[in-house]
């Protein structure tokens, strides 16, 4: 298959997962979508490392994954501790910082 | 004579002042020891100046010395440097003799005088900073390191009018001393300009070779040295009281007394008169001299008169100060520079002396300055009165007391150029004269009028106050005959031939003459002073317009008042403070204020609160650059 | 059609249904399982380009260890669908699409283009058969990127600890409370 089709696949998945992080207002579900990108461009990684015949395209995703498992660690505990709070993890309610 | 003996001159009240002001704190416990540090600092730089005095070798010998460089403009072919440097010739050696002198009684006198007071060593902290400053003024050898000495005097001029700082009137005769003196020292900063634009330098030495040489540049043409030494002039005018800035001197005298017969008789206000000696060569060139003795003899005039109604026995002290100013400036401003100074030395031995006893006075009526309220000290305070005598015969040219021979030689060379100035300054001996024996018949005459409550502790001073009058009353008495006898080819004329440029004035006629002309009209004087004060006392109320004009000060202050104080006053509040301050600097200050208020109020309301507004207007942006940067780059 | 092509076809499919599933379910139990059968449609999908490696560590990491956090933490708060209520950002929901409709129109822009960069086709005839294996992406990790790979320890210190400070934080303050 060439290059095109898996940066065309990996660009739709990317643009699903911004859609998704606008219009859903359950931040687990964005936080979903945040993952979905993650592996968009994670995929868009190894489709041109494959292309170059280079392995540091997938070296890279290593990495990106290790982020992500950190920052899922992370963003699951700031949920943990919103909902503790205010009973609620719909982000239109979180709205301290209104001017 | 050597460089490090004059670095030590300087020094001396420095360390005084340093002493004094740094560790005042605990030396308050023992006023006598801050006394006498304030006053052995000065006894140090006395006896060098002596010593500097006797090196000069008669007038020969001088010392033009660079100690360092001060400032060094380096600009290829305009460069500059000015140093600090000593320049000690006869004029200077004479101004060290007067101001070290005269400084260590007055400092000596101070000590009783100041007896008691809250701030003693700040009092003597200052003294001593005076005289260091005044002799810098005199030391220096170039115009901005006298210019450094010229402020530092009016600096400590100020602090010392206004010592009893919780007292208005101190603080603001202090603040009218400080302002006066500004618009002098201006002019004398555009006068150092001038002589700096047209020399390239502002060292004595240079200058006067290059300005004989004629070799300068004529920043104004011809009338470069006419401008640049009447902008000196200037200077001279708030330093040394001439009309039309005489104002502040009289008020001045808010000071304690010794500051006053030290500061503002003796040395400060003669700076003006030590200034144009010292530029004496550019004088002569330039032919301003003329103007110079105009004011003067104006001045000495107007301020004769004036004191003439005054009861308050400094303001008489004062107004005879800026009159026997005026006949320095007579002096210089005729050619006859060595006249000039000459009267400044006897001078400020007499008043010195005269300011001294007016605090002795004080000093036993509880600073009573009325003299209307006095009458019959004669019997109380003996020393103090015959002292005084002393000053006052001197002051009124007595025959051969010191200030017969200075003021008869101020005469005399005024005589061939200027008639006229020499009938004014005649008149003005008369009334100088005059009023120096009606405060003597008020005071020390006739009934006493004292309180009966301070009567009661009425004493003669005590010794270290009597002693200094009593050694000040010697020079003033005989300082003139040891110095000026023979007129113009006195002792003192020799000593300081070598400064002096030759004399244009026109020394003509009998000497014999003029002496016994100066000596009738001071007696005659004198003689009818007795005559109107020796058994009445001066009326409470002025009678007649003359008199009340002369006892207002000819409403000088008011009309100052009026056509200066006052419109700035206005200008400063309606203008300055209502329209600039108010509307235009607080307008463009809240303005802007409430411009970013109502921004930022719209603004607020992008910050909803909500995440995903902020996300969209992010990936709105994203779309937008990202669609910029694929299909229009 | 050869047999890669259907494959890729197939994973693809998966994962844009499953892409779209977790954006359109309501209660997040069911996008987290859509979310996973995303994961294992690109696993394949990395299968297909040769990196077998990257697509173990893919179902390891993804679909085992973060997607278990999520519905952990889904039932542990026991989350339900949310109320419409107050939801202001709902009016925005058009305009976002919208969005994201124009982004991915630029997105296949790029696609496109980047693959008629001569740079980038030159590189890709030239070595279309090259395999990677796990021992090159060990040779790589270990030597030309053994910095960033300790940096990537550190970070996941990082966030361990924060996570602890978190949760411990509150624990206090509720204790406080009561």
């Amino acid at each position: 298959m060439p290059l095109e089709s898996y940066l065309i696949l990996s660009a739709l998945l990317f643009t699903i997962g911004v859609v998704g992080v606008l219009i859903r207002r359950n931040a687990i579900i964005i936080f979903m979508c945040i993952e979905l990108m993650l592996n968009a461009a994670n995929l868009a990684f190894v489709a041109i490392s494959r292309s170059l015949g280079e392995a540091s395209g997938q070296v890279f995703v290593i990495f990106v994954m290790a982020v992500a498992a950190a920052e899922v660690a992370i963003g699951l505990a700031i949920i943990v501790s919103v909902f503790k709070h205010r009973q609620t993890i719909n982000v239109d309610e979180v709205n301290s910082l209104k001017g | 004579m050597s460089k490090e003996l004059i670095v030590v001159l300087l020094i001396a009240p420095l360390v005084g002042f340093l002493i004094n002001g740094l560790f005042g704190k605990w030396l308050k416990g023992n006023e006598k020891l801050s006394g006498w540090i304030g006053a052995l600092a000065v006894l140090v730089s006395l006896v060098c100046s002596i010593i500097a005095f006797i090196s000069l070798n008669n007038g020969a010998a001088l010392l033009d010395a660079k100690l360092y460089d001060w400032i060094i403009g380096d600009f290829g072919d305009d460069s500059f440097a000015f140093n600090i440097g000593f320049y000690v010739d006869a004029l200077t050696a004479v101004m060290l003799l007067v101001i070290t002198g005269v400084g260590f009684l007055i400092h000596v006198y101070s000590i009783g005088y100041m007896h008691g007071d809250e701030g003693y060593t700040r009092y003597f902290a200052y003294l001593n900073l005076f005289v260091f400053a005044m002799l810098i003024l005199v030391l220096g050898n170039n115009y901005l390191m006298m210019f450094v000495g010229w402020e530092g005097v009016g600096l400590c001029s100020y602090l010392l009018i206004g010592f009893w700082y919780d007292k208005q009137s101190a603080t603001d005769a202090g603040k009218k001393a400080f302002i006066m003196n500004r618009i002098g020292d201006f002019g004398f900063l555009l006068g150092m300009f001038t002589l700096f634009a047209a020399f390239g330098t502002l060292d004595f030495g240079a200058m006067f070779d290059a300005a004989e040489a004629d070799n300068f540049q004529k920043v104004f043409g011809a009338s470069t040295l006419e401008i640049a030494t009447l902008l000196l002039f200037v200077g001279a005018i708030g330093k040394s009281a001439q009309i039309p800035l005489y104002v502040w001197l009289p008020d001045a005298m808010e000071g304690p007394t010794p500051v006053s017969a030290l500061i503002h008789a003796a040395t400060m206000v003669t700076a003006g008169v030590y200034m144009i000696a010292r530029s004496a060569v550019l004088y002569n060139i330039a032919e301003t001299g003329q103007i110079v003795a105009w004011i003067g003899v104006l001045t000495a005039f107007f301020a004769a008169t004036i004191a003439l109604t005054q009861n308050d026995i400094k303001r008489i002290l004062a107004y005879s100060t800026v009159s026997q100013l005026g006949y320095m400036f007579v002096g210089v401003g005729v050619g006859a520079y060595a006249s000039g100074v000459f009267h400044l030395v006897t001078h400020a031995f007499f008043k010195g002396l005269m300011f001294l006893t007016a605090g002795s006075v004080m000093h036993a009526m509880a600073n009573e300055l009325d003299m209307r309220k006095m009458g019959g000290l004669k019997s109380k305070m003996p020393i103090t009165h015959w002292t005084f005598l002393v000053g006052a015969l001197a002051i009124a040219g007595f025959p051969f007391l010191s200030g017969f021979w200075s003021k008869d030689e101020i005469l005399h060379s005024a005589w061939g150029s200027f008639p006229l100035i020499y009938g004014i300054g005649l008149v003005t001996a008369f009334l100088t004269a005059f009023y120096m024996f009606r405060l003597i018949f008020v005071t020390f005459y006739g009934e006493s009028r004292v309180d009966s409550e301070v009567a009661s502790h009425l004493h003669e001073s005590p010794a270290i106050m009597w002693l200094p009058l009593a050694i000040l009353a010697i020079p003033s008495a005989l300082i003139g005959l040891l110095l000026g006898w023979g007129g113009h080819e006195s002792w003192f004329h020799d000593f300081t031939k070598s400064v002096f440029p030759e004399a244009h004035h026109d020394a003509s006629g009998n000497v014999i003459v003029f002496m016994a002309i100066s000596s009738v009209v001071g007696l005659a004087g004198i003689a009818f002073a007795w005559t109107r004060y020796s058994k009445r006392v001066p009326s409470d109320e002025p009678t007649g317009a003359l008199h009340r004009l002369l006892a207002n000060k000819y409403y000088v202050d008011e009309i100052y008042n009026a056509l200066i104080v006052q419109p700035v006053k206005n200008g400063s509040h309606f203008l300055l403070w209502k329209l600039v301050d108010n509307g235009i600097i607080d307008g463009i200050v809240n303005g802007v204020a409430a411009i970013i208020r109502f921004v930022g109020g719209t603004l607020r309301r992008l910050q909803t609160g909500l995440v995903q507004v902020y996300i969209i207007s992010m990936v709105l942006g994203i779309v937008l650059f990202l669609a910029y940067y694929l299909f229009f780059t | 059609m050869n047999p890669e092509q259907i494959l890729f076809i197939l994973f693809g499919a998966v994962s844009l249904i499953g892409a779209i599933a977790v954006i359109s379910f309501r209660h997040p139990i069911y996008s987290a399982l859509s979310l996973i059968v995303t994961f294992f449609a690109q696993a394949g999908l990395f299968v297909l380009l040769g990196a077998h490696f990257v697509a173990a560590v893919q179902i390891i990491v993804y679909a085992g260890a973060i997607m278990v956090l999520f519905l952990f933490v889904i039932m542990l708060l026991n989350l339900g669908t949310l109320s419409a209520k107050g939801a202001i950002s709902g009016k925005l929901k058009g305009f976002a699409v919208i969005l994201g409709i124009l982004l991915a129109i630029e997105g296949v822009y790029i696609a496109v283009k980047a693959i008629n960069d001569p740079a980038v086709a030159s590189a890709e005839t030239a070595t279309e058969s090259v395999n990677t294996t796990t021992y090159t992406i060990g040779e790589l990790l270990f030597n030309e990127y053994l910095l960033p790979f300790e940096v990537t320890s550190l970070i996941l210190l990082a966030a361990l600890i924060g996570v602890i400070v978190l949760v411990k934080r509150e624990s206090q303050a509720e204790n406080e409370v009561q």
